[in-house]
């Protein structure tokens, strides 16, 4: 049975993985929104399995939070926030798709050599959720950091959010509270960021951040 | 006794807040003054009662408050006690002078908070017995000197040093905070007993040395460390200037002596030879600086330098000695410079006041526009006349005792093994003997110009003499520096307990002696009776005046001066400032200043004037200070461009940070 519950466990970390791959390569709005809710989805599954392995119901709250927030409401949201911007059929210059899997191999595989040296003594199960964990907040950090349109990067900073979630149900004991204000804390800047939204669209006729560089008038 | 002390303290303190409310009023100022001086009386007293009785035991107490499983220590020991009276000695007379002074004080919002707790923290730290309150109140005692020091903030120049001092604090600060790190870091305790008890690796004991000298030494103005000290002291108004050099120069004294003869333990020789290699130039270089100013309070500020190299050769002989197990010698050399504290706390804080005087009187720090001023001020210039030959080492008065007793310590330096010893003391006593000639010379253009003469500008003309606070003042520390240099000897015998507890000795006791003779070793060797040589001037000056007036004529007659065969004999035609010390630059200027003097000539025919431009450089600013600020400066433009990235690219940076990290994690 051990090798089982082990088995989904690490195919749900995996598949979360592969979501934020997904992400990267993704350079139309509507389908970056589409694959975060997959993400999300992901992420619910793996904490609910995780709350049925370690016979912890407050992980299902956890899991129903992410189902209903982050699968459910932040992309619908997201969704007809880009529409009333009206760019929902934009197509965005990300850094060249590439170099940026290549990049996201790399950080996969560092976090992986990072967490397998420093977890030792942890079981497998948590040092294998912990290395997927960190791959997702790299992979949402470097999500950030190659997209230049503001929507983009909030959909990053959320993937990145969704493996600190994974790190955190990974290992045994995380109190709910930490979980329910974690998620708190992501509902609050999501609703910052979507009125920072709509004021540079006010302001500048447009979300890409490089408008804001430009009005700073800074040298490029 | 120490709850007394620490109450006295906390009045000090709550005075500054009230001072807040006081300075609306119009009688506030003399409040706020008249308090401290209550409670700095007080102080003095009781520091003097535990200094004076042998008998006493050592006092100590823990406050609950400070770090939550230390709390502050508080303890008086003698040497404390020695530098608490000091300390309030000279707080109690720039109170009382500030009684008269204070009342001109244009916005008294600036200087009523911060001095009675300048007064409180400077206590603080010679009362803190751990070193964390030790550090606590030091940088206390910093911040409110730099709130007083730009309190006539319109100034730019008070601006710029209020900004250099606070640079040189924080800096010694930090070098006094890791010096205590170092100290604790063998029990990991931060009171003094337990640092006391522990003994450090000579390396460690080195790097204190060496981090209490740049701590202690950046606050006192040794040289090379004294770049804001004629900046800062002359800013602030003249009874803080006279609290900051008179007062605060021994507060960091108190702080170098109690880590490096207290806390260290036992000294190697070689740390004699830096403290000395530091002293003596300090003391020459100091006053070579104070003769090409002519700011009044500059001159005194540098002058400060000069004494505070005097003393800490006291320190170094003391150190020299007490290494090499001379103890009598050392506790000779000890007693010297700690004498000498007493006795500049007196004559600087009397010299400021009376700079004080006159800027208040006339408006002008600048000697080459004063002059004349004994007629206008006679009070005044009588009692800066005491202080000007005090302070020039002159008997019978105080300033003469201890440096001579640090010469006997010096003459002494023959007996040391060390060759390395035996070499450097005599070098270092020659710069002193230089220092004391130079001074005299000094303090002669300081009184000559400012004092004598004929008034160089309208403002001197139009002098009044000052108040009768300020003249109580002034004669009171007059008057201390004469007792204490007809009667040195009680003095040494009161310093005995400190020298015992710090060096392992005390000098021989001088209250039985005939005629209040003071012998620093056997009467074979040396001796100086003050009594006798004040008795001998004041005759000789008394029969040479009866002689004169009885001889020649007892007519009082006014005459005009001779003029030289000038025609027209205006106040300008007199010897200047800068004329005075022109000998002196020519002498030593060239090398220690890179003075230039660049004479032009009108071509002949031509009516423009001739013009002498002197050329001066501070060496030390040049090249200690100059490329550290060239430095900073680079650094930050470089670093600058970091404030104008993209969102996307600071995004890049902690990302790029992240992963450097994870890497260094992962190899």
């Amino acid at each position: 049975m051990h090798g089982l519950e082990f088995d989904v466990a690490h195919l749900l970390a995996g598949t979360l993985v592969l979501a934020s791959f997904m992400m990267l390569y993704q350079d139309r709005l509507t389908a970056l929104l589409n694959v975060y809710a997959l993400h999300a989805l992901v992420l619910a599954l793996s904490v609910a399995w995780q709350a049925f392995i370690q016979d912890a119901p407050h992980l299902y709250v956890t899991a129903f939070i992410a189902l209903v927030f982050k699968a459910t409401i932040i992309p619908v949201a997201l969704h007809r926030i880009i529409v009333r911007l009206g760019i929902h059929r934009e197509i965005e210059t990300a850094v060249g798709v590439g170099l940026t899997m290549m990049a996201g191999i790399g950080l996969v595989a560092l976090s992986m050599v990072v967490m397998l040296r420093v977890t030792p003594g942890a079981d497998a199960l948590a040092r294998e959720d912990l290395a997927f964990a960190l791959s997702v907040v790299l992979l949402g950090l470097l999500i950030m950091v190659t997209r230049r349109n503001a929507v983009s990067q909030v959909v990053g900073f959320m993937s990145l959010e969704n493996g600190l979630v994974l790190a955190a149900t990974g290992a045994k004991g995380m109190p709910l509270v930490v979980e329910i204000s974690v998620a708190f804390s992501v509902l609050i800047a999501f609703i910052v960021i979507g009125i920072f939204l709509f004021r540079i669209r006010e302001r500048f006729d447009s979300v890409d951040i490089q408008a804001l560089d430009r009005f700073r008038g800074e040298r490029r | 006794m120490i709850a007394a002390a620490l109450t006295c303290v906390a009045v000090l303190l709550a005075l500054a807040p009230a001072g807040i409310v006081l300075a609306t009023h119009a009688r506030g100022s003399a409040v706020v003054y008249g308090a401290s001086l209550v409670a700095t009386l007080a102080l003095c007293v009781i520091a003097l009662s535990v200094l004076l009785d042998p008998a006493h035991p050592t006092l100590s107490t823990t406050l609950p408050v400070g770090l939550p499983w230390l709390g502050a220590h508080f303890r008086i020991d003698p040497l404390a006690a020695f530098f608490l009276s000091a300390i309030n000695f000279g707080g109690a007379a720039a109170s009382l002078f500030a009684l008269g002074y204070g009342r001109h004080e244009h916005s008294p919002g600036r200087v009523l908070p911060f001095y009675p707790a300048y007064l409180a923290a400077m206590n603080a730290v010679v009362l803190a017995d751990d070193a964390f309150s030790f550090l606590v109140a030091w940088e206390f005692m910093s911040l409110a000197s730099w709130a007083l020091v730009v309190a006539h903030h319109r100034e730019s120049e008070n601006v710029r040093a209020g900004y250099v001092y606070l640079l040189m604090a924080s800096f010694g600060t930090l070098t006094l905070l890791l010096a205590f790190g170092v100290l604790a870091g063998g029990s990991g305790s931060y009171d003094f007993a337990t640092i006391r008890a522990t003994h450090l690796t000579p390396m460690l004991s080195t790097a204190v040395l060496l981090l209490a000298l740049l701590g202690a030494g950046s606050k006192a103005g040794l040289v090379p460390l004294h770049a804001w000290l004629p900046l800062a002291h002359p800013a602030a108004p003249s009874h803080v200037s006279a609290l900051m050099s008179g007062v605060m120069t021994k507060v960091a004294i108190y702080g170098f002596v109690r880590v490096v003869f207290d806390l260290l333990g036992q000294p190697e020789w070689w740390w004699s030879m830096l403290v000395l290699a530091i002293g003596g130039p300090s003391a020459t270089l100091g006053v070579l600086y104070a003769l090409m100013q002519r700011d009044i309070k500059r001159v005194l500020a540098y002058s400060t330098i000069e004494n505070i190299g005097i003393v800490f050769v006291g320190l170094g002989l003391a150190l020299a000695f007490k290494a090499e197990g001379m103890a009598w010698v050392a506790a000779l050399a000890f007693t010297a410079a700690l004498l000498h504290v007493l006795n500049h706390a007196a004559f600087k804080s009397l010299l400021f006041f009376g700079a004080g005087c006159v800027l208040n009187a006339t408006g002008e720090r600048d000697m080459e526009r004063l002059g004349g001023l004994i007629h206008r001020m006679p009070q005044t210039a009588v009692a800066m006349l005491i202080g000007c030959v005090a302070i020039s080492a002159l008997p019978p008065f105080n300033g003469f005792v201890s440096e001579w007793l640090t010469f006997q310590a010096i003459l002494l330096s023959p007996q040391l093994p060390s060759w390395g010893l035996k070499l450097i003391i005599p070098a270092v006593g020659g710069l002193l003997a230089l220092a004391a000639a130079l001074a005299a010379a000094c303090f002669v253009k300081l009184y000559g110009i400012s004092f004598l003469g004929r008034a160089r500008g309208e403002a001197a003309g139009g002098a009044q003499e000052v108040d009768r606070f300020s003249l109580a003042a002034l004669f009171a520390l007059a008057a201390f520096c004469l007792v204490a240099g007809i009667f040195p000897g009680l003095f040494i015998d009161a310093l005995g307990p400190v020298a015992t507890a710090m060096v392992g000795n005390s000098m021989p006791h001088q209250a039985g002696l005939e005629w209040l003779t003071i012998v620093p070793i056997a009467e074979s060797r040396s001796s100086y009776n003050g009594l006798l040589l004040f008795a001998f001037v004041l005759l000789s000056g008394s029969i040479a005046s009866i002689a004169i007036h009885r001889l020649a004529s007892d007519r009082l007659r006014r005459a005009p001066a001779w003029d030289c065969g000038f025609p027209d004999s205006s106040p300008a035609i007199q010897y200047t400032a800068s004329s005075f010390s022109q000998p002196i630059r020519r002498v030593f200027g060239t090398t220690i200043f890179a003075a230039r003097e660049i004479g032009e000539m009108p071509p002949p025919g031509s009516a423009a004037p001739a013009r002498l431009v002197v050329d001066m450089h501070d060496l030390i600013w040049d090249a200690l200070y100059a490329p550290i600020a060239k430095a900073i400066g680079f650094a930050t433009e470089r670093i600058n461009v970091l404030q104008f990235l993209t969102i996307r690219r600071y995004l890049a940076l902690v990302f790029v940070a992240l992963i450097v990290l994870l890497l260094v994690l992962a190899i």
